[in-house]
């Protein structure tokens, strides 16, 4: 099975790494994303059209397991690309990185493929204890080991909640596993405080890791404090576990169980609704990139709960409007952080107002970042509208219309942000300062700001081109943009296949 | 028939020009081609293309043109080359500049053809994108202003059309623009509802008042026009407001006849709404536009006025008030083109837009004042020039619906008059400002650009129907009240 050979890989980067010098760790990189597109062909050879369960129920191996399987590989790959030069640059023990993630995805994984409430929580906290360790990567900075501080103690007091609630719904129906909660909720008998207090704690918990509205606080500073490789890695991978975990969840466990469900979707809209817009009125004041890319995470988590809201047993629509959201803002994602890690590679700068004059430095990473933006803002023929589009109709279908509503706007809220960022690069004139890392045009003057009133007669430093793996990622990654803005009816035929699996009536 | 221009990538500057003037000559000829073609006592669409694009929503690509688009098609068609030209002059990043232009021509010309709900939005919006950059990079001193007012603005607006338009896919279970125009006549049919329609209504009007610009939308247009490079002002003026009117007759006019008829049939406390509207925009932007001494915020707010004349013309909602409102739709593309180019001559030259700044130029720059008078005077709607036919066709027409409203419209073309022979007479008459002594005359590229556009104007002020000749047959099929 894919999962085995996965952990095989990570036990064989972690032991190479003992003996590998420091100055070949990077061949361990390149032995993860081998090892993970490896672990992808077995899946993809082993598994299509097969939906059994393993381990007496605990695991599922199915469509919807399989197409996150390898969505998280792809994630895993992307992330490496990212943090190749990164990590050579800053970061210390970089082999045990590599391994960290490579469990990571194995929890993710394994997430997405968990049947049972205690085997999602285990899985859950595979994860989370590799993003722990990795958020406080950066072992000199003190503003990654105060992230990793605080992700811990919100991490762990999350579980613990979801672990008591998770315990309450044991005691309230007497199985963990999904569909026999499905059964048991379904019978009017179970009417219980302690299944009411359960589920309260499990969304609570769930809540956390997905960094909803009220339980985000340790998202902006968790995303500011840690590594940009590994920032991009919670945006897109943790949010897209936690979602893995949250449809099959909802979508075995409770939705089938009618009008208890009907209840609790009005709890998880105005849950959304709220996320979306703190996430995205907060965002505007914020002037660190990564901060603001936190925030701006918490709107699409705002959006993609919307879609979670109106799942239903008769309404496939939503589950795979959710996935294509997941996919486009994981592409979306990758981009541009793939554009701020290259601009941080040179230079050595997260905030917004570093970015001046971007476009004239280096004019491939700011277009980069600039169709990235866009398509997180929704705009057409970028993928992002297509996803927001599709969603926001699913959840007009599905009932709520007023909540489709708020939504729109704070799209058009997030347009803002996003505009304030794309103004830096494109319209703001760089600032003519002394070198920045790795900069081959020294300033002249001795770096200091010029006297003179004509900026333009200044050379406007210009930034190395972004190294060949970056190059590369966000070649691919704009290209499947604007392919999947105009044309995604290749990957909705396979979301199709991967929904039907946990929702019957595709 | 939708003309897909994709940026091309280019090497050198010089040749970067020229390719895209060629280029844009392409929809041109294709543009003749329709017109020639096009056969005028059909209603119905021609030239149409439909194939299934998102199976899921039973989203297709379905375009083709009628009346009522042909004519923007063609105009354009005709803007995009003239656009080029007047751009020649620009210096940075002229390579981008023309890449973002040509993606602003796809995006106007496929929102004309559009006949899907989901197209026509995203063609909408698609036009803001290169706009944004092309102000925002190549604007004047307070471009990023302007030019994120304008986006945000814009986006809002659309932003609840998308609400409005997703309302009624629910309703009628389809985005294909003709099918929903004809469930929404069914009687019985939740999209005929009226409830439905007047809520709806409104969400597209918000979306698609944003761009006309009607009152009290309209702040964002002076400072886009002021801001933004001549040739894109062009663009802006000619065809973007143009795209908001177009979508009131096509979407809120033809789709939704029972909301237009709350806001317009004269009855009730809100049967007077849209022309109104239209009266304040033909009043109030005549009155602030009499006030500006900066050359292009006059022209903006007359076209402010001029965009009134179309709304009331189309709340008149019979025969002759729509014939005016679509004429004056192009005509008011071809005449404000002209004035904002010319705008762009002097700026060229004097590096300032103060009306009060320039003096006696009549005599250093006659064929330059020569051609600023006829445009002059066909805005100001001259018997004789094309805007008088415009005007005067929907003030005709509003005149059997809203006879109060109309009388007092009519006294936007007195200040119309005024505040043009008066520029005329700062900028050009009188004694001629030492200052400009030096000044050149208007050159060969610039007098092609205008040439066109003021045959057309002396054309169809003599003979519309050339023109009418297009779209009567598609008015006809609207739902007309007498």
């Amino acid at each position: 099975m894919p999962e085995f050979a996965l952990t095989g890989l990570a036990f064989l980067v972690f032991t190479l790494d003992l003996f590998l010098p420091e100055r070949s760790k990077e061949w361990l990189a390149g032995l993860s994303v081998l090892g993970l597109i490896g672990v992808g062909a077995i899946a993809l050879l082993m598994l299509p059209g097969r939906n059994v369960e393993l381990y007496g129920g605990l695991l599922a191996v199915d469509g919807f397991g399989l197409f996150f399987k390898v969505f998280f590989l792809a994630i895993g790959i992307g992330i490496i690309a990212i943090a190749l030069e990164y990590g050579k640059a800053r970061l210390q023990h970089r082999g045990e990185f590599y391994g960290l993630l490579l469990f990571s995805i194995l929890g993710m994984n394994l997430m997405a493929m968990s049947r049972e409430l205690l085997t999602a929580y285990i899985a859950l906290e595979l994860l989370s204890f590799s993003l722990y360790v990795l958020v406080a990567y950066g072992l000199r900075e003190a503003r990654s080991n105060e992230a990793g501080i605080k992700y811990i103690i919100i991490g762990a007091l999350s579980s613990a909640v979801m672990l008591y609630g998770l315990s309450n719904i044991y005691a309230a129906l007497g199985t963990t596993y999904f569909s026999g909660i499905a059964a048991a909720l379904s019978s009017p008998a179970t009417d219980n405080p302690v299944l009411w207090v359960g589920l309260a704690l499990l969304i609570v918990g769930l809540g956390f890791k997905l960094s909803a509205v009220p339980f985000h606080m340790w998202a902006p500073d968790a995303y500011e404090g840690a590594p940009l490789p590994v920032t991009a890695y919670l945006a897109i991978g943790s949010k897209a576990a936690a979602f893995a975990l949250t449809l099959r969840l909802l979508a075995e466990a409770v939705a089938p169980a009618g009008d208890r469900w009907a209840d609790w979707q009005l709890v998880i809209a105005v849950l959304s609704a709220v996320t979306m817009l703190v996430g995205n009125l907060v965002a505007l004041a914020q002037s660190n990139l990564k901060r603001l890319m936190a925030y701006s995470s918490i709107g699409h988590v705002g959006y993609t709960l919307a879609g979670i809201a109106v799942l239903g047993d008769d309404f496939a629509l939503a589950a795979k409007a959710v996935i294509f959201y997941l996919v486009v803002y994981a592409i979306t994602n990758l981009i541009v952080f793939a554009g701020l890690a290259s601009y941080y590679n040179s230079t050595g700068k997260d905030n917004i107002a570093d970015l001046a004059g971007l476009a004239d430095r280096q004019p491939f990473t700011a277009a980069v970042l600039a169709i990235g933006l866009f398509s997180l803002a929704g705009l057409p023929i970028f993928a992002g509208f297509t996803a927001k589009f599709y969603l926001f109709a699913a959840v007009a279908d599905g009932g709520f219309l007023w909540l489709a509503g708020v939504a729109i706007f704070s799209s058009l809220v997030s347009l803002y942000y996003y505009l304030q960022v794309l103004r830096q690069i494109y319209i703001e004139p760089a600032a003519p300062e002394s070198g920045t890392e790795g900069d081959a045009a020294a300033e002249h003057g001795g770096g200091h700001h010029d006297a003179e009133p004509e900026q333009d007669s200044l050379p406007v430093p210009m930034l190395p081109r972004p190294s060949i793996t970056l190059s590369a990622t966000m070649g691919v990654g704009v290209l499947a943009v604007i392919w999947l803005g105009i044309y995604p009816a290749p990957l909705l035929a396979v979301i199709e296949f991967a929904s039907s699996a946990i929702l019957p009536m595709g | 028939m939708l003309l897909v221009l994709f940026a091309i990538r280019r090497e050198q500057e010089e040749l970067a020009k020229r390719v895209t003037f060629i280029v844009t000559l392409i929809p041109l000829l294709i543009a003749v081609f329709l017109f020639i073609n096009y056969d005028r006592s059909d209603s119905g669409h021609q030239f149409e293309e439909n194939m299934m694009w998102i199976k899921a929503f039973n989203i297709h690509y379905h375009v083709g043109i009628d009346g009522l688009s042909v004519t923007l098609v063609l105009l354009t068609a005709l803007l995009g080359p003239i656009c080029v030209l007047a751009s020649w002059k620009i210096e940075k990043g002229i390579k981008a500049y023309l890449a973002l232009f040509l993606l602003l021509e796809t995006g106007m010309i496929g929102f004309f053809c559009a006949l899907d709900m989901f197209l026509f939005y995203v063609f909408f919006e698609l036009t803001l994108l290169p706009m944004y950059f092309l102000i925002g990079v190549w604007g004047g001193p307070r471009r990023e202003y302007a030019a994120i007012k304008f986006f945000l603005y814009t986006l809002f607006g659309s932003v609840l059309m998308l609400i409005a338009m997703i309302a009624v896919y629910l309703k009628g279970d389809t985005f294909d623009i003709p099918t929903l125009i004809e469930l929404a006549k069914t009687p019985g049919h939740a999209l005929a509802e009226r409830t439905f329609q007047i809520w709806a209504f409104l969400g597209f009007f918000i979306g698609f008042a944003v761009k006309v610009p009607i009152f009290p939308f309209h702040t964002w247009l002076p400072d886009a026009h002021v801001e933004a490079p001549t040739a894109i002002s062009v663009i802006l003026a000619g065809i973007l407001l143009k795209m908001g009117t177009y979508g009131l007759v096509r979407v809120n006019f033809a789709m939704l006849p029972e909301g237009m008829d709350f806001f317009c049939n004269g009855e009730g406390r809100w049967g007077n709404s849209l022309a109104i509207l239209g009266f304040i925009n033909i009043v109030y932007g005549s009155l602030c536009a009499l006030a500006q001494t900066d050359f292009k915020k006059l022209v903006a707010y007359s076209s402010i006025g001029h965009m009134g004349f179309v709304l009331i013309g189309l709340a008149a909602r019979n025969e002759s008030g729509l014939t005016g409102a679509i004429l004056q739709m192009f005509n008011h593309g071809v005449i404000s083109a002209m004035l904002f180019l010319l705008v762009g001559v002097v700026y060229d030259r004097a590096h300032h837009r103060e009306i009060n700044g320039f003096g006696g130029l009549g005599s250093k720059m006659p064929i330059y004042t020569g051609i600023t008078t006829l445009a002059f005077m066909a805005s100001l709607g001259l018997p004789g020039l094309s805007g008088f036919v415009g005007e005067a066709l929907s003030l005709l027409g509003a005149y059997s619906k809203f006879k109060v409203l109309t009388i007092l419209s009519t006294a936007g073309i007195v200040i119309g008059a005024a505040y043009f022979l008066w520029t005329l007479q700062r900028v050009f008459l009188g004694e001629l400002n030492p200052k400009y002594e030096a000044i050149t005359e208007i050159n060969g590229r610039e007098i092609a650009t205008l040439v066109p556009l003021g045959i057309l104007t002396i054309v169809l002020g003599i003979w519309p129907s050339i023109a009418i000749d297009m779209f009567r047959e598609a008015v006809s099929i609207l739902p007309l009240v007498q």
